[in-house]
């Protein structure tokens, strides 16, 4: 780990602090692990909301006559039929297949933004910049010129559209606006990590502090405890209960989208970087594949354990934790092809100790307040601890 | 870091509280805060015998996992069934409700563990 002076700070740097986090290394930025505790900030998100500090993300900005070629060339997804105003998630691939990263691309007027993983955004900078040399096309790393939030939990929208100029209820899922307060614009998205509703805002660097002291001053005169801060151990949970992959843990460079279960964020009718070996992938089947388990007993299986199945290792595990929501140990891990059916029983070595785990369908979580997928959210009570 | 002054602690960020011949150990608040939520605590046995600096027990977190290891040699008179029940409570009250094994240690030298300012100054942060 890096001695934290060498680390980026965000925008909000000094409201982590003020608010008592936990300061870890993530990527190279001083990140918020957590203000209280992992399990709190969790539960909070699922019943009320929470904002976090996502300003660590990449975000690049894509100008110019050939940046719609450009971007179909080098991601896996269908662009041509997004409008402005649209987002999609879509994977970057090397020539291999391999997931060089998974992002979500928006289409502005005039340009498109990417946002990226952090740990991934000086690697995709180069790949991007090796790529683009036969097209029309600008890249512009507006990372540290702004600021990124995600407002998530069923008291997410309710909470904003009393603040927002704009209901973001009237946002679709993967839709986003340019809103202006006062003089000062900012992107609503309507998408987030955690499996709950909600948002994510982009806004300029200097606009970012006054934001969040607004938002906070508007809920402490509320006398509300509606919106809490959470940190990136709770972001981590509350993705893994939602079944989302993260970087790092279930996506690299040596996993393929088929075997990762996002073999529908792969356009079968364009050719892009990859689109070769990962038709022939879906075509064959892949090795192995993605799953979630739900595993016996308290014990966490943790990144890299070994899967048994009749006396023979089957795969690994991505990520563990024990489930907040559902008061289970859940994790995600890559199993033989011939394993990944749901029902099939394995066992997990953590630590010496074979723990019995059986193949469940994912989510682990979903939430019942659909809106987001149709636009118009029944509006959840609001509530407050106090 | 808070470290009470009447128990004596180990690098490895483990507590011993002496009471007489027997002895009760624990773990420390910048463990707990370093581990995060507890999730998950295995304890050893009555008359599980332990020896100064060797594992004892495995702790884990939302976090992570780590070994628990014997401040002092000694035999196990109890392990905390509390603890055992909920771990969280490690996060609450590592001091005192959390001990995590009472144990016998016959005449014993704490002379090799860190008395509470010892230790606070190795968790001082820069």
């Amino acid at each position: 780990m890096k001695a934290q002076t060498d680390l980026r700070h965000t925008c909000f740097y000094d409201f982590h602090v003020r608010h008592g986090a936990k300061m870890v290394d993530f990527a190279g930025w001083a990140m918020p692990l957590l203000y209280r505790s992992i399990i709190a900030e969790h539960q909070h998100t699922r019943r009320y909301a929470s904002i976090f500090d996502v300003s660590h993300m990449g975000r690049l900005h894509f100008s110019g006559a050939g940046a719609p070629a450009f971007l179909e060339h080098v991601l896996t997804r269908d662009l041509a039929d997004t409008v402005v105003g649209q987002s999609r998630y879509s994977l970057v691939c090397n020539p291999q297949g391999g997931i060089l990263d998974d992002v979500i691309i928006s289409r502005f007027e005039k340009h498109w933004l990417m946002v990226c993983n952090a740990v991934n955004r000086a690697k995709l900078g180069r790949w991007f910049q090796d790529q683009s040399t036969r097209f029309d096309v600008r890249i512009k790393d507006e990372t540290e010129n702004t600021a990124m939030v995600a407002i998530q939990g069923p008291a997410a929208l309710p909470l904003l559209d009393s603040l927002l100029p704009e209901p973001a209820g009237n946002l679709l899922a993967y839709h986003f606006a340019v809103q202006h307060y006062l003089f000062l614009p900012f992107t609503v998205f309507r998408s987030g990590y955690t499996g709950e509703d909600g948002v994510e805002i982009i806004c300029s660097a200097t606009a970012a502090k006054m934001a969040v002291d607004f938002l906070l001053r508007h809920q402490e005169q509320a006398s509300s405890t509606t919106l809490q801060p959470a940190g990136l151990g709770a972001r981590d949970t509350l993705r893994l209960e939602a079944g989302l992959p993260l970087y790092g843990h279930e996506l690299s460079e040596l996993v393929d989208p088929i075997a990762a279960g996002l073999g529908w964020a792969v356009a079968q009718e364009k050719r892009f970087i990859g689109s070769e070996i990962l038709s022939r992938i879906r075509r064959d089947g892949p090795a192995r594949r993605m799953v979630g388990l739900l595993v016996d007993g308290p014990r966490i299986p943790r990144p890299e354990m070994e899967i048994w199945r009749q006396g023979k290792t089957a795969g690994r595990i991505t990520s563990g934790a024990a489930s907040p929501t559902l008061g289970r140990t859940i994790a995600l891990a890559y199993l033989d092809s011939d394993a990944a059916a749901p029902g099939t029983a394995v066992e997990v070595d953590i630590r010496g100790q074979r723990t019995p785990a059986v193949v469940t369908q994912l989510p682990f979580y979903r939430r019942t307040n659909k809106g987001n997928d149709h636009g118009s959210s029944p509006r959840p009570v609001l509530h407050t601890d106090a | 870091m808070e470290a009470p002054p009447d128990r004596f602690y180990t690098p490895t960020h483990e507590w011993i509280k002496p009471d007489g011949d027997a002895a009760l150990v624990g773990i420390t608040r910048f463990a707990v805060d370093e581990l995060t939520d507890v999730t998950y605590v295995e304890l050893p046995a009555p008359g599980a015998s332990l020896t100064a600096g060797k594992p004892f027990g495995e702790i884990e977190s939302v976090k992570t996992a780590g070994e628990l290891y014997a401040p002092v040699s000694g035999e196990v008179i109890e392990a905390n069934a509390a603890v055992k029940k909920d771990p969280s409570l490690i996060n609450q009250d590592p001091y005192g409700k959390a001990w995590l094994i009472r144990i016998k240690t016959g005449p014993n030298d704490y002379s090799g563990l860190m008395t509470a300012q010892q230790y606070q100054a190795t968790t001082a942060k820069p």
